[in-house]
């Protein structure tokens, strides 16, 4: 299923729709460009669970250029899942993950992702999304609250292993 | 968690200059507005200017013009500016000596990091969309303004 509903947000039009086998490459480069670390076993395991199996409650998505022809470079991409009772949550849609290129940031392709994501979650019959942010990541933080989201009533905890 | 008064005008102060961009707004108008002295808000105003988030516009009519970036100036750059959102309980240059000063200090900073994170993750811009939000029919309490 794609969503290939064309968008323009600033300069730049964009095409919002599910990942494909061939995206791969594009998002292990993106995250290792934005990361610093190359993750290629990571992301073929993500892809294979995220974007091959339960495509009704998985949703990894990609944005790219509108109109672009051959293989286009992805803008970026995000990743979520409707997750149900963990942490005695009801159902509801979890982003775990999110990344735009550096130079095709300000131009409202976060915000494409994060509608479309949203929508997919709204159809999957959950009225709730939640995501969670390292406090020192000021960047997704000031995302995801310009996008309305707030503080949920969890709070992470942790502990090191001796 | 309670900020000063001048933090809180500041931010208010703010949120109408930057909710108005194309105009000019001034102390009186913003004074009257919250019930505060022109006198005090007259005061923040200078400070916010110095840090550059706002410009005054001389002559007749003149007033304030906000000139920060809504969308990168956070209520932690605000704030900070009229008081030190970190470690209420810190004592500058005295290490805990017991403890269990010690393990109470490291629980309020869990608090200070959490506020510090939503403080410096809140934009203007931010700030102007969850003032939207309170506006939104239903969600008006009786202490509710405009």
């Amino acid at each position: 299923m794609d969503l290939s509903s064309p968008t323009t947000a600033g300069a730049q039009a964009m095409t919002v729709r599910r990942v494909r086998a061939g995206d791969i490459a594009d998002v292990i480069a993106l995250d290792e460009r934005v990361t610093g670390l190359a993750k290629p076993d990571y992301w073929h395991d993500v892809f294979a669970r995220y974007g091959e199996r339960r495509l009704d409650e998985r949703f990894f998505l990609v944005a790219e250029p509108a109109g672009a022809n051959g293989r286009p470079s992805i803008l970026g991409f995000i990743i979520g899942e409707v997750r149900a009772w963990e942490f005695g949550s009801a159902p509801c849609g979890w982003v775990f993950a999110l990344s735009v290129e550096p130079r095709a940031r300000l131009h409202g392709v976060g915000r494409a992702l994060f509608e479309a994501i949203s929508a997919e979650f709204a159809k999957a019959g959950v009225g709730k999304m939640r995501t969670m942010v390292a406090r020192d990541n000021r960047l997704h933080l000031m995302f995801f609250r310009s996008e309305g989201m707030m503080a949920g009533p969890y709070i992470q905890l942790e502990k090191e292993l001796d | 968690m309670n900020l000063q008064i001048s933090s809180r005008l500041a931010v208010f102060a703010l949120l109408e200059l930057a909710a108005r961009p194309d105009r000019q707004v001034s102390v009186a108008e913003i004074g009257e507005k919250y019930g505060i002295s022109s006198h005090h808000l007259a005061k923040v105003m200078r400070a916010l200017s110095r840090a550059g988030l706002v410009r005054s516009v001389r002559g007749a009519g003149g007033g304030y013009q906000f000139s920060g970036n809504p969308r990168r100036t956070t209520l932690f750059d605000v704030i900070g500016l009229f008081e030190n959102p970190g470690p209420a309980n810190a004592r500058a240059g005295m290490a805990e000596r017991t403890a269990a000063a010690r393990a109470l200090r490291e629980l309020l900073g869990e608090i200070d990091d959490i506020a510090r994170a939503t403080l410096g993750s809140v934009t203007i811009a931010t700030m102007l969309k969850l003032v939207e939000r309170q506006r939104a029919p239903g969600r008006r309490t009786a202490a509710a303004g405009p």
